[in-house]
């Protein structure tokens, strides 16, 4: 599959079939709310990045003729072709080895790593690399590179392709962890990502694909910087991210009925975190429930806590609670697996116990 | 394949371009011997690995390539790091860790960059610059850049399961890199048949499909001869090629190895072959060289040493208040 290009020739845009990103309606006026799902608001902010930079291409196993393992970028090979909707071997650290060289040389790759259980074959580039080139080189080498990949559990696909690593991730100076729980930053989070001079990672949790809703038809970038406020209340903070966001939401409607008012905080970067947001929240709140599909030991749970112990702790009128996963390789039956991991039931029982 | 070994040098390069080999290899040397010196004096520190032995092989490769081309090394980086021409004042000033340094004193020896010169490290995770070099040369490829990138790595890389991944990688996808072997015949303090069922290292990279041959590394003009041939084939959208550059590292591997694992008659049979040694009594012989001549080398290779090594000891440390630069790139103000 030899692409050489005519030497000295920039490879000139291709004609897009369509103007209108995929995803959204193509007769639905700028603003009016349109019908989508994550996946194509995904797909769509992946479309519109290919289509507003020459340099930006998409990388990663089955990518191209297979339509992405979970059918995120469906239709852009046929769109855009091999050469920037470019199907890998089985190489994760080759290829994500590969994005980083790229994304040094001026290029502007998205790389999908199918789910981050295989982005530990490629964690040294990963680690070793991206994160530390922009420093050992004293500043010259800096990684304009985007990561995207699946994570989480919840389909019964048991031990080596159930984690939730995130948190691992975020334990590393010079890389941005991202992860969109909503459609709005399914859609926005991607192109500001790859707007940074250095590497981010993006984390899409498996269960939310198939998640429906609204979006504005001219939906475009979002914020990356700061956690967002899903849900006011007065009685207490729901702290999580990515998957688990509709189980904390679903709990506080829970504890709504039951008379206590849950504020629920969705932190949307992972790394740097927005700790303004939250402690904000805390201290208005006085009791905080984490929510955190990892594991609870050295998880990011464990960290937005030592947080709130640090910066907010006479603001706290209980002991901050934690709700996370059990510390078991992910089972395959399924009630094992739904016990093995946060749950609404929990999530509303930690809430009452902090306001007891 | 076009494998042979050891092939005669295509004479006759001109005897200036030889005398020019010879000082560049000269100029590694000394600059590493003077290294043992300062960190035996606590001057350097970390892990500095020495490339004494090794010299034909940067010196020989570099010939081949233009300032334009990419260059991804090891963290036996000095020799590829000074014949590219990164200064060797802030080659020195990198071992002392001082702002003046190629990566700004953050690197040392291990991570000598110089961006503008594309020289992309000084990387010490074994096999870790591979993909990076794909990714070099996938992005020339794409926007249809004529350079190549060489990359540098050594027999030990050649275990490592990135190595077979980025080779089959190149090979599918057609990528303009050299990759350089540098085989020294030890992974650290493993022998080469100690960790490899094929020690035919060439055999190994032509099984991806890429043009592959051993070369006598120990031999400044073959190296030169076959790195200009593969580098020529590679430019000509021949796809990437392989050489195999059979050498042998005089000193241990790092300052810290006491070289227990292998015979000192060994070591003392390769020693006979020196690059630098062999070279020079070549030149002699040919009369391209005269002793006044070397003298004047020498002479011009210890000033230059002498005064970076000044230049480092005078340069400004970073002060610690500047401890996490470099992490994230600064918002543009």
């Amino acid at each position: 599959m030899s692409t050489r290009v005519t030497p000295g020739k920039r490879r000139t845009k291709r004609a897009s079939k369509s103007a209108t990103p995929a995803g959204t309606a193509e007769t639905a006026p700028a603003g009016e709310p349109v019908k989508t799902s994550y996946r194509e608001a995904m797909r769509a902010a992946i479309h519109e990045a290919l289509q507003r930079d020459d340099r930006v291409f998409l990388m990663g196993e089955d990518v191209g003729r297979y339509g992405g393992c979970f059918g995120v970028s469906l239709g852009l090979l046929e769109e855009f072709g091999p050469e920037r909707i470019r199907d890998t071997p089985l190489s994760e650290s080759a290829f994500v080895g590969a994005g980083i060289g790229a994304a040094m040389a001026g290029m502007r790759p998205i790389v999908e790593i199918m789910t981050v259980n295989f982005s530990l074959l490629a964690l040294d580039q990963i680690m070793n690399n991206a994160a530390t080139l922009l420093h050992m080189s004293g500043g010259q080498c800096n990684v304009p590179l985007l990561i995207r990949m699946t994570t989480g559990a919840g389909r019964q696909v048991a031990a080596q392709h159930s984690h939730s690593l995130e948190g691992w991730y975020t334990h590393i100076p010079g890389i941005k962890v991202l992860a969109p729980a909503t459609l709005e930053d399914a859609r926005g989070m991607l192109w500001p990502a790859l707007q940074d001079p250095d590497p981010v990672l993006i984390f899409e949790h498996g269960s939310l694909y198939n998640m429906q809703g609204t979006l504005a038809a001219d939906a475009g970038s979002v914020d990356i910087t700061t956690a967002a406020i899903r849900r006011p209340g007065a009685d207490v903070t729901l702290i999580t991210y990515g998957g688990t966001l509709g189980k904390a939401l679903t709990a506080a409607g829970e504890l709504a009925s039951d008379g206590i008012d849950a504020e629920v905080i969705d932190l949307r970067t992972l790394r740097p975190l927005d700790d303004a947001t939250f402690l904000a929240s805390v201290s208005r709140t006085h009791r905080a429930v984490i929510v955190d599909e990892g594991w609870r030991s050295g998880s990011l749970s464990a960290e937005v806590s030592a947080r709130i112990t640090e910066q907010a702790f006479y603001e706290l009128d209980a002991p901050v609670e934690r709700v996370c996963s059990a510390e078991v390789p992910m089972p395959y039956p399924a009630h094992l697996e739904e016990a093995a991991l946060p749950q609404v039931t929990g999530i509303v029982a930690a809430a009452q116990r902090a306001v007891a | 394949m076009t494998g042979h070994g050891g092939f005669a040098p295509q004479a006759p390069a001109a005897a200036a371009h030889r005398s020019e080999l010879l000082a560049e290899m000269l100029l590694i040397r000394r600059f590493e011997e003077k290294c043992v010196e300062l960190y035996s004096a606590g001057e350097i520190r970390g892990f500095v690995h020495l490339y004494i032995g090794e010299e034909a092989v940067a010196v020989g490769v570099n010939q081949a390539l233009t300032p334009e081309d990419n260059i991804v090394s090891t963290y036996r980086e000095h020799g590829h790091a000074l014949v590219r021409g990164i200064p060797v004042d802030a080659v020195m000033a990198e071992m002392y860790g001082k702002t003046t340094g190629c990566s700004k004193g953050r690197g040392g020896s291990m991570h000598l960059f110089d961006a503008r010169r594309r020289f992309y490290g000084g990387n010490a995770i074994v096999g870790g610059g591979l993909p990076l070099s794909i990714g070099l040369a996938l992005a020339d490829q794409m926007r249809g850049d004529q350079r190549i990138t060489a990359c540098f790595f050594g027999d030990g890389a050649v275990a490592e399961g990135e190595f077979h991944e980025c080779l089959n990688l190149a090979a599918l996808w057609d990528l303009p890199v050299l990759f350089c072997c540098e085989n020294n015949r030890y992974a650290m303090g493993t022998a080469l048949d100690r960790e490899h069922a094929q020690t035919d290292l060439a055999l190994r990279a032509a099984s991806y499909g890429i043009t592959a041959w051993p070369v006598d590394g120990m031999d400044v003009l073959s190296v030169e001869h076959a790195a200009r041939r593969a580098a020529e084939a590679v430019r000509a959208g021949g796809g990437p090629h392989f050489l195999e550059l059979r050498t042998y590292r005089f000193r241990a591997h790092s300052m810290y190895d006491p070289d227990r694992y292998r015979d000192k008659t060994e070591v003392a049979q390769w020693r006979e072959r020196d690059p630098i040694d062999v070279f020079t009594a070549q030149l002699r012989e040919a009369g391209e060289l005269s002793g006044d001549e070397l003298a004047s080398i020498e002479e011009k290779l210890a000033t230059q040493i002498e005064e970076s090594i000044t230049a480092a000891r005078a340069a400004p440390a970073e002060p610690v208040a500047g401890l996490t630069r470099f992490v994230y790139t600064p918002e543009p103000s």
